[in-house]
């Protein structure tokens, strides 16, 4: 029977308690490295996991959600570590944190003007464009050795104060990166976010439901630039040291294995891939320098086989067991 | 600058644009005619001047033979990947999408195992007998070697041109760009079509990489550079664009060749800078017919 | 009383192709009228042509005296003229209700918001289940888009286009691809639609007994040229219809 018109609505209206639940044990969960910590590796390990994170769930929105393949979010990650970095070098400490806004605000700007260019092309277009455009930062970088530091990059970059302390600055990555997830989570499932997934599925659609599809492309564009650009910025303090690599293209390319890895249609695939894929290199790299080979091996078969990636199977699984132990039971 | 430099500079930067062409065309052949965007298309080019350092330099076969045996090895490998890989995801949901992140997986696979079998050092590989020398033409000394590329280049236009234009496998290519389906309905074995395309454009590209490999050191991780170069082209050009690709490779050669003499440390640059304002103007590309595009 | 759309002389050709050849119709608020004609005759790209998707070579398309010549098809929809598809166009991987309530929110203004969660906007949900009621799709509302029979798909199309509250609506073949026994149904609902929703409507179709038994006004379009228009008891008798379109039919 179909639930009366006042019942349906509360149907799915989903559940805050749960969701608060979620997000505060994330928390915590992230939280309780530093306690339970047998080596200060550990809490290094879990600070590039959380970063990656960011990173590649804020890359997802313009991949999994609205269907916009970029090979070169790089460009942002690359322009909020230099940013931070640069200032603390020529400015001094107190410049981390002012440094960090400076590259996100900055690379709004950038984002909404190439934006703007990107955006005249699709598919495989916008790809390969967004991948020369990153190539190109990171060849500017690479030769103004004079203002970056070239390949050497920046090293001893310190934050002011009380933040230099390694686990206070953890703290600050786990504050910073989990409110984020949950932002990005708020938006896909907003109605900008649906509308962002009706682009992906159908933009001619979109179109007629008086929509502009190339607006909404580009403001996701800039609102994942800005995320990305926050990841690269908190990048910059973990290892107090930044380099040219931040803008290169495998660095573009880490990202998008990590989706796939996790499911590209699932929200929490890049979670869950950046985890996986952070630990794999860490135990492959003990034994081999040649991770990239296992890595490119092991996504080349989750596209070949598992194309939902480890999230969106699961889902299947679960789906799967739930509907065999109600018919059985 | 006087008249012979700026002769000298002509020539390279024609030789620069030839490969460039080369290996831009096999790209743009595959995505014209197959709508496969080959990521990895560099990597064979990588490939292809492995092959020739391993059998000309190693194996000691003569030169000539060697570049022919680069180009078919590279193209076998690209049709095993067309076979093995690529073929199980035609038709996919965001078919693109995939084929960029399988062919991406392909270059980190074939990196590491050129990484593993030859090492990582610079490997490099002597002109061929009869063209370390340099031609002179009044009092100017143009390498013999480049207008050997620049001959090659010149060749492998017309016989492109006539192959599409006038070979029924050409026809067959060109039909298969606007509709596989239809293909498909006349008889024809589509995926067979498909591979053998495949399998000429990854040949191109690694005939290009032996080509070149007498000019640059081999290294591993030539594969982006190229990737990314060529990408630059066929945006200019128009993708799919076989004419587009080699207007696009001219304006690119000369450019660079001309710019490192003004401004050596950014010239690379410009390559980039063409492009955006390419972009900016006629983002179909500058010799793109004025139709929808596919993509 | 002023005609709600009027075309006045539109043209186009493609190449030396005329695809519409000097147009000129008036349709008056709440007609409920059809086009027909053979395949080629122009019909769907004259609706193209009144959504914006195509650029009349000369002509003018009045909405409410308002030439959308021009406009783009964004600007069209917000003016109210909607559209289904001969091929319905869905979003396939959202839910049946989404699929409507995206269009409503769309309608409202709603979708910049991006932090208010899509389930709690219940009075869009309110709406949508009501449009699903009256295509009888109510109970299909949680199923994903992909997952739907064909028929279905053709109604959840012309549901999308209603939730937009549209004073035109155009419907390109509604009934294409549906069985006899979905074709009555289908062309019983429509007339409800009309006028449960005080609709303007013009559709494209084939099946003559409902272009017969829906439509005040046939139209008739030749080559993209208006051959024939009035009443379908007038159109059943033009010689010229009947020698030129309906004859082996009729």
């Amino acid at each position: 029977m179909l639930p009366e018109k006042s019942e349906r609505c509360n149907m799915k209206t989903g559940n805050l308690f749960k969701e608060a639940l979620l997000w505060v044990g994330l928390m915590i969960l992230f939280g309780l490295v530093p306690v339970l910590m047998t080596s200060t590796y550990q809490m290094n390990l879990a600070s590039h996991i959380l970063i990656w994170i960011l990173f590649a769930t804020a890359f997802n929105m313009l991949w999994g959600v609205t269907g916009m393949l970029s090979f070169g979010q790089a460009l942002y990650y690359g322009l909020g570590a230099y940013f931070v970095g640069l200032m603390v070098k020529y400015l001094g400490s107190a410049w981390f944190f002012p440094g960090m806004v400076a590259g996100i605000v900055v690379s709004a700007i950038v984002a909404l003007l190439l934006g703007l260019l990107l955006i005249r092309v699709g598919g495989v277009f916008f790809t390969m464009l967004t991948l020369a455009f990153a190539q190109l930062a990171w060849q500017i970088t690479f030769k103004w050795y004079n203002f970056t530091g070239g390949d050497d990059g920046v090293v001893g970059i310190m934050q002011p104060g009380v933040f230099s302390n390694p686990i206070v600055y953890y703290y600050v990555i786990v504050l910073m990166v989990i409110p984020s997830v949950w932002i990005l989570k708020r938006i896909a499932d907003s109605p900008f976010g649906t509308i962002l997934r009706c682009v992906n599925q159908n933009p001619d659609r979109v179109r007629f439901l008086g929509r502009r599809v190339k607006r909404n492309q580009l403001r996701i564009y800039v609102i994942s630039s800005v995320f990305v650009a926050l990841a690269g910025g908190l990048m910059a303090g973990v290892d107090n040291s930044i380099h040219t690599d931040m803008f290169v293209w495998t660095t573009s390319g880490e990202v998008i294995l990590m989706t796939v890895l996790g499911g590209i249609n699932q929200f929490f695939g890049p979670f869950f891939g950046a985890i996986a894929l952070i630990l794999i290199e860490d135990i492959v790299g003990a034994y081999t320098e040649y991770w990239s080979l296992i890595i490119g091996t092991i996504v080349l078969i989750m596209v070949l086989l598992f194309p939902k990636g480890l999230v969106g199977e699961f889902l299947v699984f679960k789906h799967r067991f739930l509907k065999l132990k109600k018919h059985g039971g | 600058m006087d008249f012979s430099f700026f002769i000298m500079q002509m020539i390279s930067g024609l030789t620069v644009a030839t490969l460039l062409f080369l290996v831009a065309s096999g790209l743009t052949l595959i995505f014209g005619v197959g709508d496969i965007f080959n990521f990895a298309h560099g990597s064979f080019y990588m490939i292809g001047a492995y092959l020739a350092f391993q059998i000309i330099s190693v194996l000691q076969v003569n030169f000539w033979l060697g570049l022919i045996l680069s180009g078919l090895g590279a193209g076998l490998i690209g049709i095993v990947a067309e076979m093995f890989l690529l073929r199980r995801i035609y038709g996919r949901k965001n078919e693109a999408g995939f084929q960029i992140l399988l062919t991406y997986c392909l270059i980190l696979i074939i990196d590491d195992l050129v990484k593993i079998i030859f090492g990582t050092e610079y490997k490099t590989l002597q002109r061929p007998s009869g063209f370390t020398g340099a031609v002179q033409i009044g009092d100017l000394y143009i390498p013999s070697y480049n207008i050997l590329i620049i001959i090659i280049g010149i060749v492998v236009v017309v016989a492109a041109w006539w192959i599409l234009n006038k070979t029924r496998s050409g026809k067959i290519a060109r039909a298969a760009a606007v509709d596989r389906e239809m293909l498909g309905a006349m008889g024809i074995n589509v995926p067979l079509t498909m591979t053998m395309v495949f399998g000429i454009a990854t040949a191109l590209g690694g005939f290009t990489g032996a080509l070149a490999a007498p000019l640059r050191s081999v290294t591993p991780g030539a594969g982006i550079e190229v990737i990314i170069d060529s990408l630059i082209v066929v945006v200019i050009g128009g993708m799919g664009n076989f004419w587009g690709a080699w207007m696009g490779a001219m304006l690119i050669g000369e450019l660079t060749a001309f710019g490192i003499v003004f401004v050596p440390k950014w010239a690379t640059l410009f390559s980039y800078l063409v492009m955006i304002i390419v972009l900016i103007f006629k983002p179909e590309g500058l010799f793109a017919p004025g139709k929808v595009r596919k993509v | 009383m002023e005609p709600l759309l009027k075309l006045e002389s539109v043209s186009k050709a493609f190449g030396g192709l005329q695809v519409t050849n000097n147009v000129n119709m008036s349709v008056m608020p709440g007609e409920i009228s059809a086009i027909i004609g053979p395949n080629g005759a122009g019909k769907t790209t004259l609706f193209n042509q009144i959504t914006g998707n195509l650029l009349p070579d000369t002509g003018k398309v009045l909405f409410q005296g308002d030439d959308l010549v021009g406009q783009t098809t964004q600007s069209i929809v917000f003016k109210g003229i909607g559209r289904a598809f001969q091929i319905s166009s869905l979003f396939p991987d959202e839910t049946v209700l989404d699929n409507i309530k995206v269009a409503i929110m769309s309608k409202m203004d709603n979708t910049k918001n991006f932090w208010r969660p899509m389930l709690k906007f219940k009075q869009a949900t309110e709406q949508a289940y009501d449009i699903l009621e009256s295509l009888g799709l109510e109970k299909e509302a949680d199923r994903f888009a992909f997952e739907l029979a064909h028929g279905d798909q053709k109604l959840l199309d012309i549901g999308i286009a209603l939730a937009l509250k549209p004073k035109l609506l155009l419907l390109d073949e509604p009934t294409a691809g549906m069985s006899p026994e979905e074709r009555k149904v289908t062309q019983n609902l429509i007339k409800k639609l009309w006028k449960e929703f005080d609709l303007t409507l013009i559709f494209i179709e084939h099946d003559m007994d409902m272009v017969f038994d829906v439509a005040q006004v046939v139209r008739v379009l030749q080559q993209g040229t208006l051959l024939a228009e009035g009443s379908p008891e007038e159109i059943q008798n033009n010689k010229e219809v009947i020698t030129a379109y309906l004859g082996e039919e009729l």
